[in-house]
């Protein structure tokens, strides 16, 4: 299955384009421009809307909306004036827990929520009613954490595409979102609405002529100025384009289209629609490291107790560049080799893989754990997701010879102890490559170099 | 007609895991306890409290955040759900709170004369924050006395913690005027923890207390300056000191309620009661009484 994103889109949250927009220009400026993102969006292949919104801030890690058909009458905080929104919403519940199980496996801290009355927040509604009114396409939400910086958002996007691949979904990616978000702190009648000040427009234009050429990396780059410059300090910052850029592969050569920027309430709203297809120029202008596994601090809890009792991790042996050579294919994105190798090698129509692990490129972590510590203590881990990231490593370096994990034709597997992990790495193989069909041969043997569990040794068709 | 009055003011920190741990009826998840300390510090709130007459309780809460002004709860009677939307595994509360919109008007007309930016929330469809229902219900879990509750005016989002205070301090006039002219008898609330930086992660199960401490020493510290501050009836040094705590622990009465409720009652210099101070998923949280009724019958 190849899923992709076919449209991504920025959309205002606040309810006026939903509840009154014939009473200002600009916001029925604003509600045409999303019903026009509305009309490309029936007229696409899409079968999932993804929204990420500003305005559901969380704490645990990123929550993610499984209620297959969350209902409810939604009140804006501060525009309850205006009026209520009834909502009842088709969401993908299945593409919920599968983002949440990928996020762990990326090393996020993730969970589902699935409660009647759930309070979904306005940017979700207002986007929802707007761009999907009859629940044509199944929707999911996610929250932004509250604490989550790039690398976390980054990779929330990474493990959400991981799905998208997974289940072969044509997705639209949303975010839900001002540009400045200065709001006029008094009451003001309609016809005086206005972005709030010239600064803020300036800066609105600068990022809209960014993303009309399709730069949205550079956008991306730019949000920690962005959110200094024009950005209200509320409880979320400026965060959702490091999600949309990563959403769409750190890309500045996408096809951009601004259906609408106008002022609601002296925030700066914006329609905007990037297509997939590349623009034909544009390269990212300076680049921040790309993330793949997020590595930072997650057990806060238990940092009591980390000075005495973390077992010292065996960090295995010395870590090597791999080797270059005429047909050989090196990546980056896969772990360094533990000698003198390259990761691959291209023969004829063959591609020849060295044994391929679950360690982590950059920094050398092993989801699911390593089986032992430094002293050689035995360790609890999850066979499951070292597999898991085997298979994703050897996605990675197939990739990268021009190839794909739908090429993979014969595989021998390499497991420590065949008898606890047998059946969780069979039952990754049947939702992965067994997907694919290779010819498999399993081997039980003593030891590997790093302190894992299982081993690929791959062939695949170039 | 008596002037009207205010009998005891309280910080009373609202995480949902009080509600939570305390099982009642309105609320559906069901737990094993947890932040005992806490809810004993409510207790004693409770008992301290249980023999006043009092008319209404008025309150507010930084979970009804509003960018417009201060806002009031306008509808006599809210009868919904509330689900945290962050912890939504521990607070699905079904509530029934009835408002003494007269005095909410009174309030707003007030601080609307004195220049502040108001408005009265009158769409019956709301959903009141869980902010105020978890104080409200842990102060007074009969729910047989009505509220009036403000949003919070996030001046201090727009402007700075000094710009949010003179808002704050204006806005604690206008409501000490109101209550006066309006005879009736008032249980102030700040509804707010202290030290505010969490945990990213939850245990399993969330009453876990083997787990729960503060998240860190200057936390720890900025928390037992302030209280201790309260204790010795230190209100303006508060003030003062306000924007300092606010940055540094990342405190939750950057929502204005501690400043609005100090201002309420005169920038005190008598001494707050401590009832009970606790961590929960790693903010500190203290319950204070200034036990105003007292001081008048000093007077």
């Amino acid at each position: 299955m190849s899923g992709e994103i076919v449209k991504s889109l920025i959309v205002p949250a606040h309810p006026h384009p939903v509840l009154c927009p014939e009473k200002n220009e600009g916001w029925q400026k604003v509600r045409d421009a999303y019903d026009e993102a509305k009309r490309q969006i029936e007229e696409s292949d899409a079968d999932l809307i993804i929204i990420y919104s500003t305005l559901w801030p969380s704490i645990i890690g990123h929550q993610i909306q499984a209620d297959p058909n969350p209902e409810w009458v939604l009140v804006d905080a501060d525009f309850h004036d205006l009026g209520s929104i009834h909502y009842s919403l088709k969401i993908d519940e299945e593409f919920a827990h599968a983002w949440s199980k990928s996020n762990l496996s990326r090393g996020l801290e993730s969970r589902t929520v699935a409660y009647e009355g759930f309070p979904i927040d306005v940017g979700s509604v207002v986007a929802l009613k707007l761009l999907n009114p009859d629940n044509r396409i199944p929707a999911v939400i996610c929250s932004t954490n509250v604490y989550s910086n790039r690398a976390e958002t980054t990779v929330l996007a990474k493990s959400c595409l991981d799905v998208i691949k997974a289940q072969g979904k044509k997705a639209v990616a949303v975010s839900v979102m001002s540009l400045s978000n200065r709001m006029f702190t008094e009451p003001i009648e309609p016809h005086e609405d206005r972005i709030h000040s010239p600064k803020d427009d300036e800066w609105n234009r600068k990022i809209l002529e960014f993303l009309e050429k399709g730069r949205l990396e550079d956008v991306g780059q730019l949000s920690r100025t962005i959110h200094d410059q024009i950005r209200v300090k509320k409880v979320v910052a400026f965060k959702p384009m490091w999600w949309l850029s990563a959403m769409n592969n750190n890309r500045n050569d996408l096809t951009g289209t601004v259906l609408a920027y106008e002022a609601i309430h002296g925030a700066g709203a914006a329609v905007v629609v990037l297509d997939p297809e590349s623009n034909g120029t544009g390269d990212k202008e300076y680049d921040e490291d790309d993330v793949d596994f997020y590595g930072g601090d997650r057990d806060v809890l238990d940092s009591e107790s980390s000075n005495d009792d973390t077992p010292q991790m065996d960090t295995g042996p010395a870590l090597y560049d791999p080797v270059e050579g005429e047909t050989t294919v090196n990546t980056s994105k896969a772990p360094k080799p533990v000698g003198a190798y390259p990761h691959a090698r291209r023969e004829g129509d063959l591609i020849y893989l060295s044994g391929v692990g679950p360690r982590q490129p950059g920094d050398n972590s092993i989801p699911g754990g390593p089986i032992k510590d430094a002293s050689g203590k035995p360790l609890d881990y999850d066979i499951k997701a070292q597999t898991k990231a085997v298979v994703d490593n050897i996605a990675r370096i197939l990739e990268e010879a021009g190839s794909s994990i739908e090429n993979v034709i014969d595989v021998t597997s390499f497991l420590v102890d065949m008898d606890r992990d047998f059946q969780g790495y069979n039952e990754v193989w049947a939702e992965t490559l067994g997907k694919v069909g290779p010819t498999r041969t399993t081997l039980a043997i003593r030891a590997l170099p790093t302190p894992i569990a299982v081993e690929m040794k791959v062939i695949a068709k170039a | 007609m008596a002037k009207g009055s205010i009998v005891a003011a309280c910080l009373a920190p609202h995480p949902p895991h009080l509600v939570y741990a305390d099982n009642p009826p309105q609320n559906e998840p069901n737990s094993e306890g947890g932040w005992e300390q806490l809810r004993w510090g409510y207790e004693r709130l409770r008992e301290s409290i249980k023999d006043i007459d009092y008319d209404v309780i008025v309150i507010m809460s930084p979970h009804w955040q509003t960018y417009i002004g201060t806002h009031f709860l306008g509808v006599e009677k809210f009868q919904s759900k509330s689900v945290d939307p962050i912890f939504p595994n521990l607070f699905r509360y079904n509530y029934d709170i009835n408002v003494d919109v007269e005095l909410a008007k009174s309030i707003h007309d007030q601080a609307k004369s004195d220049g502040l930016a108001v408005k009265m929330m009158e769409n019956p469809d709301f959903r009141v924050d869980y902010g105020t229902i978890v104080s409200c219900h842990m102060i007074r879990p009969e729910w047989d006395k009505p509220i009036v509750a403000l949003s919070s005016n996030r001046g201090m989002n727009y402007y700075s913690v000094e710009v949010m205070q003179e808002m704050m301090i204006e806005l604690g006039k206008s409501t000490a005027k109101a209550i006066e002219e309006s005879g009736k008898k008032c249980l102030l609330v700040a509804s707010n923890s202290l030290s505010h930086r969490h945990f990213v992660s939850e245990t399993n199960p969330p009453e876990d207390m083997s787990k729960e401490h503060i998240t860190s020493h200057a936390m720890h510290l900025w928390d037992m300056r302030m209280i201790e501050l309260m204790r010795q009836g230190k209100s303006q040094q508060i003030i003062n000191e306000m924007p300092e705590f606010c940055e540094q622990a990342i405190a939750e009465t950057d929502g204005g309620a501690l400043t609005w409720l100090l201002s309420t009652i005169g920038i005190p210099e008598e001494p707050a009661k401590l009832h009970g101070y606790g961590t929960i998923i790693g903010t500190g949280n203290a319950i204070m009484e200034w036990p105003v009724r007292e001081w008048e019958a000093q007077v």
